[in-house]
């Protein structure tokens, strides 16, 4: 078995643009959520939302790239190129070596929507223009990368809800662990626009808080009324502890444990028990105890049930451990395909800065939540070891351990 | 619309929408080869195209198009063409 480290990291968030960015802004509990007016002409329950530019790729990357990129392969790339930086692996590396992609996206709305607007208008799918394919399935973010980057290695997207780019990470941990990859490119992508949420808003999922965007998701909170939906994308590089060592990467973290679960219940609901079994599993696979967590980042997405079930399956396995905990999407709202990747992302720059950053709105707490060690204010912290949650529609569970290697 | 305006027009959007290096289009030299287009690319060649001048080019309208004097060509007796 190898041990499978971090080497790189990469992110394209609301709350900043670079890993530089979002660790100040972690650090300082600012929201990157507000209001978008258009959503009000075109229904929506409600206009909140994460905000981040659409970025413009003229520079970085040739015309047929960009063609073939809707946002999220964009927020892709910028993750990606950024981890891959970090990681210090260069084109010579990419040309000599067996690099893969597992990267979670559950969605390509606004391409679909356009190319069967134009096919629609105009009668004619030649007019619907060559790139409207590669944008429209749901693999655009791995197509579209592992050709950009020329990888040669395992390539294909990992569609499973809000828990896509959590489980990327830990199919990306199983396949250089068993060896049959020495180093996997692994992240989640999640695009911003209306159209992608138009179906999401319409189940009356999110915050109506509209009078106060940057208040408006407040996880594990009494006051909380639903989640505020986010995106970009967030890029993790997983290799094998030898490759790492033999080329003298840096080590950013030890991926020691994934665990993961389906409901077989509802298709929204979430459940105790099978959250619970995905927490208990990934404690099994690293081999350590609760007592060795020294934070979780939960789920947690803001919605009055999902929040209190995870509350439960937390403290059911956790017991009165007082591990702090906190909810990320307290600030960024929630990423969903993207979230599971960008909340690694986010607890290795806590892990390497030494605080926990803040679930931010985090006022009263309810019978559940009073149970777990909540920090509703940045605090310094060491964190040796961290725990991710992240559960998804139809039941989809999954949990990360990462270790720091001293 | 004259004949320049047309010509205009065409390097407008092979530069826009193509990025085409403006000192690079001639009418000697060839369209395939100055744009690097591919297969994929000549499916946008036929979008730009309805989208500037409003009719639907055919994949088998540039088997005899190899030089941009020839695509302007083709494209002003288009425009030209009685509906």
């Amino acid at each position: 078995m190898n041990r499978v480290v971090i080497t790189g990291i990469g992110v394209y968030s609301c709350i900043g643009q670079n890993v530089d960015e979002v660790r100040d802004s972690l650090f300082k509990g600012k929201s990157g959520i507000g209001f978008d007016a258009i959503r009000k002409e075109m229904g929506f329950r409600s206009a909140l939302t994460g905000i981040l530019p659409v970025p413009n790729l003229k520079d970085k990357l040739h015309r047929r790239f960009r063609n073939s990129m809707p946002e999220e392969a964009e927020y892709a790339f910028l993750a990606t190129d950024e981890a891959l930086k970090m990681a210090k692996i260069d084109d010579a590396f990419l040309d000599n070596n067996i690099v893969g992609i597992l990267y979670g996206n559950d969605s390509t709305a606004r391409a679909v929507i356009e190319g069967i607007d134009v096919m629609r208008a105009k009668k004619d799918t030649t007019l619907m223009g060559s790139g409207s394919i590669f944008q429209s399935m749901n693999s655009t973010i791995t197509m579209n990368l592992s050709t950009i980057f020329r990888l040669k290695g395992i390539n294909f997207t990992v569609s499973g809800a809000c828990a896509s780019g959590s489980h990327s990470i830990g199919m990306g941990y199983f396949l250089i662990k068993h060896g049959m990859q020495e180093t996997v490119i692994c992240g989640g992508g999640q695009e911003v626009n209306p159209h992608s949420m138009g179906a999401f808003d319409g189940i009356s999922a999110f915050s109506v808080r509209e009078n106060e965007p940057t208040k408006a998701s407040r996880p594990f909170d009494k006051n909380r009324d639903g989640l505020v939906p986010s995106g970009g994308a967030a890029t993790v590089i997983l290799e094998s502890y030898e490759n790492a060592i033999k080329r003298g990467a840096t080590i950013l973290g030890e991926v020691i444990g994934y665990g993961f679960s389906s409901n077989g219940g509802h298709i929204s609901q979430p459940s105790v028990e099978g959250s619970a079994r995905s927490l208990k599993m990934s404690l099994k696979d690293a081999g350590i105890s609760v007592k060795d967590v020294d934070y979780i980042n939960a789920h947690a997405t803001s919605t009055p049930i999902g929040d209190a079930f995870e509350a439960r399956a937390i403290h059911e396995v956790f017991g009165d451990a007082k591990c702090p905990v906190t909810s990320t999407k307290s600030m960024t709202g929630h990423e969903c395909w993207m979230a599971g990747a960008s909340e690694i992302v986010y607890s290795l720059l806590m892990m390497h800065n030494s605080f926990v950053a803040p679930n931010i709105n985090f006022e009263t707490p309810d019978e559940d939540s009073a149970k777990l060690n909540i920090v509703s204010k940045t605090i310094e912290k060491n964190i040796d070891v961290f725990l991710s949650n992240s559960f998804g529609f139809g039941g989809t569970n999954s949990s990360l351990i990462v270790k720091k290697i001293k | 619309m004259s004949n320049q305006e047309i010509i205009e027009k065409i390097n407008g959007f092979l530069v826009d929408e193509f990025e085409a290096d403006i000192n690079l289009i001639t009418p000697e030299a060839s369209l395939k080869e100055t744009l690097d287009l591919d297969s994929l690319d000549f499916v946008d060649l036929v979008v730009v195209i309805e989208n500037n001048f409003g009719f639907k080019a055919k994949g088998e309208d540039f088997v005899n198009i190899k030089t941009f004097q020839d695509f302007y060509d083709y494209i002003i007796q288009r425009v030209n063409q009685p509906a």
